[in-house]
């Protein structure tokens, strides 16, 4: 191999990916797992770590513009250097929807949660599962499974779904509880957007390995369709 | 407590001027090389680079109206001081030049002479084959020792001068554009063969080639000449910043291609 030097700084930059995905993953699940036992130390902490998450998305940006700037990638090369720096910023956000939802329940204070959660931790390990799949698939180049993966959006949307009427029916019940069902809805809402920035970087995978710039079609469409009626 | 490593300097410039006759080519050059990186100096033709380059080495000896003021240090001595000897100082620092230029004799004696006229003792055949590995040559060679350099590729010539550079052990390699006269695979094979060599060595190259330093070098020294036409350093930074944060707007220009 002749750029072997190239190639390893590559791997590094891939590495860093999956570590600060890992870190993004973590932020998901904790912030859920915080709202549901009600623990706003764990959820001041998540908030905390969204530093950590933004100051490894820089370090990585970093590293890449000067891969892109010094190592003059071409082809493939090029495509994977150009679409990690997407993938980052799609991660980042996906820190920021965890972030979103610790500050929910801080900002809940003493309230009560409206109804236990069970849909929502659903949603929110649906969602790092697909999140932890898709960076392997990046890893791996595995077009199939980045195809694969957002189809697997239907699944979150239709708990999210599940969740926005249910909530819409205890809101008819009882407006006192508006405030309640709409913390609820809102943490609903970051949860189903974590599988969509999934979906982004499923296509960004396939870009990659095939050049070719692909839009997955994945329900939501049909779910806004499904509200206006 | 953290570890903080000072870095060594393998060679260390102060206040130099390098003259031909009365002009100053190069004026007023303060660098500090670190040891076992790999220096770059880029920047227009015209500028000085090899001027400088060929300082380290008192390779501008050879120029009769060319004389240094100031200092060039290697381990805290004077190169141009009394009593040194510039062969001995080109035995410590090596030099690899734009074309290869191999001796018109075996891939074994371009290696083997040197070493035997620099009173190399030791078994000649370990050397030439340690030499040969190390310039990423010796798989290529090693069934044809005893034929002639010449009927080998420019790319295979150029590691084979870099493999003779070797042999005689020294500190520091210069490198005067080494790519230039090769094809971007060679090209290639040459930057690979530094991030080797720098476990070992210090390396110094001139480039015109501006990828190629920012492919290949840890640090990089930009060159400009001024109003007066003399050449100087006009900013000295890790490779990486010069090319994505310089902080000299001649920099910018340059590394950018916007420079006219």
């Amino acid at each position: 191999m002749i750029r072997k030097t190239f190639e390893s700084e590559i791997q590094q930059v891939k590495d860093e990916v999956l570590l600060l995905g890992s870190m993004v993953e973590h932020a998901i699940i904790g912030s859920v797992e915080a709202m549901k036992k009600r623990d706003i130390k764990a959820s001041e902490k998540i908030i905390a770590e969204d530093k950590e998450i933004n100051k490894k998305r820089f370090a990585i940006e970093n590293q890449l513009m000067i891969l892109i700037a010094t190592q003059q990638p071409m082809a493939h090369d090029l495509r994977l250097l150009a679409s990690s720096m997407e993938i980052i910023s799609e991660l980042e956000r996906m820190g920021d929807y965890a972030k979103g939802i610790a500050n929910i329940n801080v900002r809940m204070g003493e309230e009560t949660l409206l109804k236990p959660l069970i849909d929502i931790p659903r949603m929110a390990q649906k969602g790092a599962d697909m999140l932890h799949r898709a960076l392997t698939a990046f890893v791996n180049e595995d077009v199939e499974a980045a195809k694969a993966i957002p189809v697997e959006d239907d699944e979150v949307d239709a708990l999210y779904n599940q969740i926005y009427h249910e909530l819409m029916l205890i809101i008819i019940q009882d407006p006192r509880s508006i405030e309640r069902a709409n913390w609820l809805l809102w943490v609903g809402h970051n949860l189903e957007r974590v599988a969509d920035r999934v979906t982004n970087i499923c296509e960004r995978t396939i870009f990659i390995a095939t050049g070719e710039f692909s839009e997955i079609k994945t329900s939501d469409d049909e779910f806004w369709k499904g509200q206006n009626k | 407590m953290q570890n903080i490593q000072t870095p060594e300097y393998a060679i260390e410039t102060k206040n130099l001027f390098i003259f031909y006759g009365s002009f100053p080519a190069v004026s007023e050059v303060n660098v500090k090389i670190e040891k076992q990186k790999i220096t770059a100096i880029i920047g227009p033709s015209g500028c000085g680079k090899s001027t400088l380059l060929r300082a380290f080495n008192r390779m501008n000896d050879f120029v009769p109206t060319s004389y240094v003021t100031g200092e060039v240090l290697l381990q805290g001595q004077n190169l141009y001081g009394k009593n040194i000897d510039p062969v001995e100082v080109r035995r410590k620092i090596g030099m690899v030049f734009q074309k290869p230029n191999p001796f018109p004799k075996s891939i074994y004696e371009n290696i083997s002479w040197g070493a035997k006229i620099n009173g190399y003792k030791g078994n000649m055949d370990e050397l030439v084959e340690q030499s040969l590995r190390s310039a990423a040559l010796w798989d290529e060679v090693k069934d044809k020792l005893h034929e002639s350099a010449y009927a080998l590729s420019g790319g295979q010539q150029q590691r084979l001068c870099i493999a003779r550079t070797i042999a005689i052990q020294p500190e520091i390699i210069l490198m005067d554009e080494p790519a230039s006269a090769l094809d971007p695979i060679s090209t290639l094979r040459i930057e690979e063969l530094m991030q080797e060599l720098k476990k070992n060595y210090t390396i110094i190259i001139v480039t015109h080639n501006m990828q190629q330093a920012a492919r290949a070098s840890d640090y990089t020294a930009m060159m400009m000449i001024d109003d007066k036409r003399s050449g100087g350093v006009i900013e000295f930074d890790e490779t990486k910043k010069i090319f994505t944060r310089p902080k000299d707007k001649r920099t910018e220009d340059y590394v950018t291609g916007r420079f006219g």
